[in-house]
């Protein structure tokens, strides 16, 4: 593939401050296209605020604070129109949060903001989304019907289908299994498999197995500071770093 | 003290005090209807007064009670809802904006006589409107102005936040945001205060009193420049400002300006419960 090798996001020397507390410290990595990056560490270390910076979530919060850089495709995701730059970089998060609409106006809602209004084509990306996210079979007969009528697993990946439909490049998942059961873990796990064929997959978990059966690599970070990076299978047969070893076999955290 | 007891004691409090708010409005709509009833009838809806008021009806009062509240609801809604929407959505959080926010809700207790004399002050005499139709409702409008800001924040605040996120996350901008992702659940709220805006407006005597009312007249406004006879300020004159009114036109009068409120708000209502219809969460 062309470009394999160049980065899809480079994340430069990142901190991320709120008020006075660091979130995050001087942070360094390159995320490359078609991985599952997984990031993992016990909650409060910085995860999910790595990601709402990678699409600019957090500058919502007046009490953010940042320094450092982040490269999108080469470019300075600061320089990029932040609503193209979302449309990019999309984010699942740890609760499914439908739209008060129906599934279909879920998933249409996307890209009738960014201009599509063609009923065919809508109906076409709706039928493509939820399709891949597997929830097709299960909906197709009912796609009018309020979108909170579905269950926790299925809202889950209304909301992944809710993401395809905008044609993202890179998904990140923030902890999207988390309020869900072991078959919806599975189907989402599988999900994601398939997604990173096409898609640039980041996948924050609180769950060290879950990290160890979809990441291509896997970081650990801790207290807002990057402790290791290796490819998965490494990471968890030989960690380098003794609290990388304590934090997988369970030893804190 | 037996909690079964404790409680039942507890409840007939609440009940009692319900019942004291209640039983009031009761017996006044009950004392309205019964005595003014007698005068509703179409001629009493749709004619003018003759006979120095004493006969007739009472058309161009209720018709100018309509033009006014249609007016201050013209200027009012939008602006309130304009206004409320900046200070949800986009207003950061300073000094400034703080008292701004304590200076609407302080608005809302005003007492209505000042709005006149404002009104008075600003359209009738330094804008050159005069007693008119568009003085009385930009006075109106004014007047109700907080109570239609304050009920559509309370309903931006609490449409929640993750729609605005979700809506953010997938690309769209954040006026998008605001028309697709959080207008429509406010509107049963912003629908509200309109409701309540309707009420005043429609009852206010004082703040119509120097603007626009008029004693009496011939005939029909025939512009917005033009003074109109209201419901209130008609019931206040025929009540103690002409003698030898018949009782039933009086408490016709009032059980008018009632109804028409009451119809007005129903309307209102209807809308907001179609709205809530489609609210989905």
């Amino acid at each position: 593939m062309v470009g394999a090798k160049a980065p899809k996001f480079s994340i430069q020397d990142f901190t991320i401050h709120f008020g006075n507390v660091a979130a995050l410290k001087n942070l360094t990595l390159d995320i490359f296209c078609n991985e599952i990056f997984t990031i993992i560490g016990p909650a409060n270390s910085g995860k999910s605020s790595l990601l709402q910076s990678l699409n600019r979530l957090n500058d919502l919060n007046a009490a953010y604070r940042k320094s450092g850089k982040i490269l999108l495709d080469g470019t300075n995701i600061d320089e990029l129109e932040v609503e193209s730059l979302r449309k990019r970089v999309s984010i699942v998060f740890a609760l499914p949060f439908p739209l008060p609409l129906s599934i279909f106006d879920n998933i249409a809602y996307g890209p009738r903001m960014h201009g599509i209004k063609n009923k065919a084509k809508l109906a076409g990306i709706v039928e493509n989304s939820l399709r891949e996210s597997y929830l097709w079979d299960e909906v197709k007969d009912r796609l009018h019907i309020p979108a909170m009528n579905l269950s926790g697993g299925q809202q889950q990946r209304l909301c992944i289908a809710r993401i395809l439909a905008v044609e993202p490049e890179v998904i990140m998942f923030d902890e999207p299994t988390s309020g869900l059961d072991p078959i919806s873990t599975a189907r989402v796990e599988e999900t994601l498999r398939v997604l990173k064929e096409r898609y640039t997959i980041i996948l924050v978990t609180n769950n060290v197995a879950q990290a160890a059966r979809v990441g291509d690599r896997t970081a650990f970070v801790l207290m807002g500071e990057l402790v290791e990076l290796n490819e998965t299978k490494r990471l968890f047969t030989t960690a380098v770093d003794k609290r990388t070893d304590d934090y997988i076999t369970g030893k804190f955290g | 003290m037996n909690v079964q007891v404790e409680q039942k004691i507890a409840f007939s409090i609440l009940f009692l005090c319900t019942l004291l708010v209640v039983v009031p409005v009761l017996i006044i709509l009950v004392i309205i209807f019964v005595k003014g009833a007698g005068a509703l009838n179409l001629g009493f809806l749709f004619e003018m007064p003759t006979n120095g008021m004493t006969e007739g009806g009472i058309f161009p009062a209720i018709l100018g009670t309509l033009y006014l509240v249609l007016g201050a609801l013209f200027f009012a809604v939008p602006l309130g809802v304009l206004s409320a929407i900046y200070l949800v959505e986009y207003s950061q959080e300073t000094v400034l904006s703080r008292i701004v926010k304590l200076a609407i809700v302080n608005l809302a207790g005003v007492p209505s006589v000042v709005y006149g004399l404002f009104g008075l002050g600003i359209f009738v005499l330094f804008l050159g409107f005069g007693a008119s139709i568009l003085s009385g409702s930009l006075t109106l409008g004014i007047m109700i102005l907080p109570v239609i800001i304050t009920s559509s924040r309370e309903a931006l605040e609490s449409v929640p936040q993750s729609f605005r996120i979700v809506s953010l996350s997938l690309g769209a901008s954040k006026w998008q945001t605001i028309r697709h992702s959080v207008l429509p659940h406010a509107l049963p709220g912003i629908l509200t205060g309109t409701i309540l805006g309707i009420g005043r407006a429609a009852g206010e005597t004082a703040p119509i009193l120097f603007t626009v009312a008029a004693f009496y007249l011939p005939k029909l406004p025939q512009s917005m420049f033009d003074q109109t006879m209201a419901l209130p300020y008609h019931l206040y004159v025929i009540s103690t400002q002409v003698p030898g009114i018949p009782e039933t036109i009086r408490y016709g009068t009032a059980l008018v300006l009632l109804l028409l409120v009451l119809i007005m708000n129903l309307a209102a209502i209807i809308l907001r419960y179609q709205f809530r219809r489609r609210k989905k969460w």
